[in-house]
């Protein structure tokens, strides 16, 4: 089980219609990657977040499916076009079945 | 340099086939950035960028598994890349393998050295 499974994600407050803009999402969670094994020698079972996307108004920007080869605190660095003024779903799922969610406004003038 | 278990590299070799569908893959139009050396192979930053791809396949041929993560680019991608960061048990080539609209498949790889391995023990 992930204990404090926490999303942080930078998007900017504003745009002008039809820009590109950066967004930076980590959560943290320790990825368990299923190779490790305990001080008795037993494996570690896997648990990690297996896919992360992120829509804006129901569209979708990016859809990443994650392996345990992602490091601890899953990082991500995308660009999305900004049609209209809206907002941003942020959705992390995990093996345990969790699902975490962020959203983000952003203002196009 | 390679001292890569062959298992790994054919490992690696059935999943690019099975992102590929067995399609013949070219070179160009894919940009893979991952440091020369990395201390830490618990988190190594790398960076795809394939202009007009519909998907990137990443993978981690000398790793126990080598997939490492697919990257889906929606309508609203503003560009077809991607950074994070990934684990890497030892020194090794990063592969990543692209799918461009038109159907075809570009690779590019980078070799990374690994200080300390990133998958425990």
């Amino acid at each position: 089980m992930a204990d404090n499974v926490t999303p942080r994600v930078r998007v900017p407050r504003d745009a002008t219609a039809g820009e590109v803009i950066t967004i930076k999402t980590l959560i943290s969670h320790p990825m368990e990657s299923g190779q490790r094994k305990d001080g008795d020698g037993n494996p570690i079972p896997r648990s990690i977040i297996n896919r992360f996307t992120c829509d804006f108004n129901g569209q979708n920007v990016i859809d990443v499916t994650l392996e345990p080869a992602i490091s601890t605190n899953p990082y991500f660095e995308f660009q999305a076009t900004v049609p209209e003024s809206g907002a941003f779903t942020f959705t992390w799922y995990d093996d345990d079945g969790s699902v975490y969610e962020d959203t983000k406004e952003i203002a196009v003038s | 340099a390679a001292m890569l278990p062959f298992r790994a590299s054919a490992a690696a070799d059935e999943a690019i086939n099975a992102f590929t569908g067995g399609a013949e893959v070219g070179e160009g139009g894919l940009t893979l950035t991952a440091p020369e050396i990395a201390e830490n192979g618990n988190t190594v930053p790398i960076e795809v960028d394939a202009p007009g791809a519909t998907a990137i396949l990443v993978l981690a041929a000398g790793n126990p598994t080598p997939a490492v993560a697919t990257f889906n680019f929606g309508p609203l991608a503003g560009a077809q890349m991607a950074s994070t960061r990934i684990r890497l048990a030892g020194t090794q080539d990063v592969i990543a393998i692209a799918k461009m609209s038109d159907g075809s498949f570009v690779r590019a790889s980078k070799e990374v050295k690994v200080t300390i391995g990133g998958c425990g023990g």
